[in-house]
């Protein structure tokens, strides 16, 4: 039974796609609309950090409940750059590439959360399965808004 | 003929009716100058142009110049009454200072120029633009006060000609989440109810709505209703005491950005209670199941914690909408301009799916319109949608709309949705716009952050047009401004909040050289050239009726047909709702009788968003969903509001409007009567909130957030405890002193729902501190609406004898 791996693979990409999010809020924070939405998918993810360390417990596993994020200094040295780059259109570049990067970590974490429904059903773990099936869609919405996101601000980038 | 002081008597006098019954006619009426009818040369045929509901009137002009206004005893939407903004806003039209000929920048001044001059500054620069960069550089930013004929003539330019996909109206501000939670919740847009609805309804609700103050004629109809026999119950949320929550059978005022929890438990409670006609939704709806297991987290007691309402309250409220028979529902800005808007807004129609009330006498659905035209810019393409309910998302509606202009497809932009307004000011921010067109509205007051669009129209890299009848705050920034001809001044149709289509025909001719804004547009089309795909001029028309014809062609066959409406038709009687065609010549009086719907996934307008991301729903994904074109009932989850009260700003700051004055008050505030009696911007607090804080009635405060501060007096009102309000109608062009505390606008944050785009104007939060006490000097806010006060005794609102209107009631009618 490998259970174990996958809520620790699971635990590990949730927390990475936390920093994601959160790094990409910041570096984005004058587009307003990319940082409120990024840090609101954050929220998902942080939840998630919490509940899977709660989940592994019954397999012997001793998880951080708290998700990582950038460091606080981190997080306002990349507001203050985005203030500062906010008159310029390069950054714009930078934001299809945290798109395209972000869709990547989205989509594989929700594949680790297909792994363990699919582990759930097969150890008849109806309560993790319950879990998977709650989480995996919202994780899911974060690479479908990844990908949205990207179709629609692309065209002013790439035109201007 | 009764004269009443309309200031201080907003509503009139009462003419009840009980249900099912025909709302009595009453004819309001205002000359200036103590002219009578007998005086007048003749009347011009009108409706309101300074609110959404409608109201038909007729313009007096003397002289050729217009001297009053008399309601329409034939038009469905009110029956002859008018309210004070009808009765007393048109007189800005002759004001002294209206804009009569082209300005232009040279050496940094705005001078007077030609036509001529400026029309090539405009063009020329369009044009070098568009060989630069393309049509990504080029932007319009509209209003909700236009005509059809304008707005449609524009989307067909910018859309069509130029094959820009940037352009969006102030309608983004008002009317936005009235469209995106329709289209979430029927696919589509347009108003399901009818405002005869009051007429038959026995419980009203009203979500966000200061119906009072915004369409205050529709609020004296149902003042009429209270005053009858068997009167409806009123259901208010709003954190306001307004005079809708005074009548209010039970008022909730919930704290500011909780309003999907709210309506979350009134939704576990109507599930709970099996309150839902469950063969309807059967029948007729997807999303049931999803919506159950949403809801069933929101029990009373939770809501309760997060709303600050009583539990009990919330039952009670639940027990009214889900009791009762004919249920009525409008929702307005205290949903639509706070945190997750359409979310909630959505929520009211879950109501209304869930309980199979569409369609039929009272059971109405009004998502309201904040501006007169608003709904027009939805149909017509200037705001954020593609002309005729079009799906941008569908190549098919795309194919179409090329055959209607006669273009090939491509030149239509359809890559995405088209850009909504904040993410044109985002994109002018950062460069990629370096020309916009801005047409009937003054950002420099109503968008959010003021300092931050001060700074974007500053920027000397991007080329502002502003087209306007007055200067403004905005008119400041632009390299060229053009004046324009305003209602009463060109002929054209509007549609209401209810789609009540209404003709005004033009009364006098306009000052100076100011144009119609459609004669704008097509001298524009003219000079850049452009052409259809057969190299044939690309706009067929020259005056409104032909570009009213035009947009008949463009909606056939769709929700929003106008077919069987022209303008002999509407001249002499009653404005008509659409969809009105050969089938349906007398125009429809609800949509979705017998719960059908324009959500077929080859008919629809959109296939939805992800409530939370706002991520467009794929065709594929809706297909599967929705097979056969039902409602759909859309589950959202609560989220904390973005910005919370903290040691700092330890209040939440919520603007609004009042019902003497519209927007930036351009109009109304040179209309003696409404300036008058709202005279200067003013601050709001609860009785607590103001002794916990030794603050008294009148005091001057500061109100600050971490974007601005503003200086305005205290009203000690009904609001609810831990929110401050701020009217947002006052600006800088007839501030006293040159500073820029004035304005509410300079408090408020940047960032709006991720679904409808609508900026948020009703969460921020705020500190207070006091700069001076009253010192007997009385704070400039009316008495006779939410913002009464609730201390003291205090000079009521009066307008005196200059606000004397008639008021002409059937005969055995109640004065």
């Amino acid at each position: 039974m490998k259970l174990d791996m996958a809520i620790e693979e699971l635990h590990r990409s949730e927390n990475e796609l936390h920093g994601v999010l959160l790094g990409m809020s910041d570096r984005h924070e004058v587009d307003h609309e990319v940082f409120h939405v990024t840090r609101t998918m954050a929220r998902w993810s942080e939840l998630h950090v919490a509940e899977l360390a709660e989940a592994g417990r019954e397999f012997g596993l001793e998880l951080d409940p708290r998700a990582a994020g950038p460091a606080l200094w981190l997080e306002k040295l990349q507001q203050k750059t985005s203030e500062l780059t906010g008159r310029r259109s390069a950054p714009g570049l930078l934001l299809l590439a945290d798109l395209r990067h972000l869709y990547r970590e989205a989509g594989g974490t929700a594949l680790d959360w297909e792994l363990l429904a699919q582990g759930a059903q097969v150890a008849k773990k109806k309560q993790l399965l319950d879990f998977a099936e709650r989480c995996h869609p919202q994780t899911l919405r974060v690479s479908k808004w990844a990908e949205a996101k990207l179709k629609e601000s692309s065209p002013q980038i790439l035109a201007s | 003929m009764a004269r009443i002081d309309r200031i201080a008597e907003p509503w009139g006098s009462r003419t009840p009716y009980g249900p099912g019954e025909t709302w009595p006619t009453r004819v309001d009426s205002y000359l200036a100058d103590g002219l009578t009818e007998e005086q007048i040369d003749r009347w011009v045929q009108s409706a309101s142009i300074l609110h959404s509901n409608g109201d038909g009137l007729d313009i007096a002009v003397k002289d050729d110049r217009i001297v009053g206004v008399r309601g329409r005893a034939v038009d469905r939407v009110n029956h002859g009454r008018l309210g004070p903004k009808d009765l007393f806003g048109w007189q800005a039209n002759n004001s002294a200072d209206r804009l009569t000929r082209p300005l232009i920048r040279r050496d940094g001044e705005l001078v007077g120029t030609d036509w001529d001059t400026a029309m090539d500054a405009v063009v020329g620069t369009v044009k070098r633009l568009l060989e630069e960069q393309g049509p990504s550089a080029i932007a319009f930013y509209t209003t909700g006060q236009l005509f059809i004929e304008d707005y449609y003539t524009l989307g067909l330019i910018a859309h069509g000609g130029i094959g820009t996909n940037h352009v969006d109206g102030n309608t983004r501000l008002c009317t936005a989440t009235a469209a995106a939670a329709l289209k979430e919740s029927f696919a589509c847009d347009g108003q399901p109810g009818s405002y005869t609805d009051v007429d038959h309804a026995d419980v009203i609700a009203l979500y966000g709505h200061n119906v009072a103050e915004t369409q205050s004629v529709l609020w004296t109809r149902i003042l009429d209703r209270l005053a009858g026999p068997n009167p409806p119950k009123l259901l208010c949320v709003d954190p306001r005491l307004t005079p809708v929550a005074r009548a209010a059978t039970v008022h909730l005022a919930p704290r500011p950005g909780t309003n999907v929890m709210l309506m979350n438990a009134l939704l576990h409670e109507i599930v709970r209670n099996g309150w839902y006609d469950r063969d309807y939704v059967d029948a007729h709806a997807v999303g049931f199941d999803a919506l159950k297991t949403q809801v069933e987290k929101y029990p009373p007691e939770v809501a309760a914690e997060v709303c600050d309402v009583p539990a009990d309250q919330i039952r009670a409220a639940a027990r009214l909408v889900g009791t009762a028979e004919r249920l009525l529902s409008t929702v307005l800005q205290g949903f639509y301009q706070s945190h997750q808007a359409t979310a909630a807004a959505v929520q009211v129609n879950n109501v209304h799916i869930l309980r199979g009330m569409l369609g039929k006498p009272g059971c109405g659905l009004l998502q309201m319109n904040g501006q007169p035209t608003a709904e027009n810019t939805r149909e017509c393409g200037a705001d954020g949608d593609l002309p005729g309910f079009r799906n941008w998302n569908n190549d098919a509606h795309i194919k179409d709309l090329a055959r209607v202009w006669n273009l090939e497809q491509i030149q239509i932009p359809h890559y995405a949705p088209p850009t909504h307004a904040m993410q044109i000011f985002r994109y002018a921010e950062e460069g990629s716009i370096r020309f916009l067109w801005i047409i009937g509205t003054n950002p420099l007051v109503s968008l959010p952050e003021l300092r931050r669009i001060r700074s974007i129209l500053g920027q000397e890299r991007l080329f502002v047009v502003v087209q306007d009848i007055f200067a403004t705050e905005t008119t400041e920034f632009a390299d060229v401004v053009l004046p324009a001809a305003t209602w009463g001044e060109k002929t054209g149709t509007f549609t209401n909040a209810d789609r009540t289509v209404h003709l005004s025909e033009k009364a006098v001719e306009p000052p100076g050289e100011a144009r119609p804004d459609m004669d704008i547009f097509l001298e524009f089309a003219r000079r850049l050239g452009l052409e259809d795909k057969d190299g044939a001029p690309l706009v067929k028309w020259s005056d409104p009726e032909g570009a009213f014809e035009g947009w008949k062609e463009c909606s056939r066959g769709r929700p929003c047909d106008y077919t069987g409406i022209t303008y002999d038709k509407l001249r002499g009687g009653s404005g008509i709702q659409w969809p009105c065609s050969e089938d349906n010549p007398d125009g429809t009086e609800r949509l979705y009788a017998d719960g059908a719907f324009w959500a077929d996934p080859d008919h629809c307008e959109e296939y939805g968003r992800d409530m939370v991301t706002g991520a467009p729903v794929a065709a594929v994904e809706y297909r599967a969903m929705n097979p056969d074109g039902k409602a759909i009932l859309k589950a959202a989850e609560y989220l904390p509001p973005i910005e919370l009260p903290s040691e700092e700003y330890p209040l939440l700051l919520t603007t609004g409007r009042t019902l003497y004055h519209f927007h930036t008050r351009t109009k109304t505030g040179r209309a003696p009567q409404l300036q008058a009696a709202a005279p200067e911007v003013w601050v709001e607090m609860a009785p607590t909130d103001a002794a916990d804080r030794g603050l008294g009635e009148g005091d001057l405060l500061e109100i600050s957030t971490p974007r601005g501060r503003v200086e305005a007096r205290l009203r000690i009102s009904g609001i609810r405890p831990g929110v401050v309000f701020l009217p947002f109608h006052y600006g800088y062009w007839d501030a006293a002193d040159s500073g820029t505390g004035r304005a509410a606008n300079e408090l408020t944050i940047t960032a709006w729902d991720p679904v409808s785009k609508q900026p948020l104007f009703k969460t921020a939060a705020a500190a207070v501190r006091r700069l001076a006490r009253a010192d007997g000097v009385s704070t400039p806010a009316p008495t006779t609406t939410a913002s009464a006060p609730v201390t003291g005794s205090l000079p009521p609102t009066r307008g005196g004898h200059d606000a004397e209107a008639g008021e002409l009631l059937p005969a055995g009618g109640q004065a």
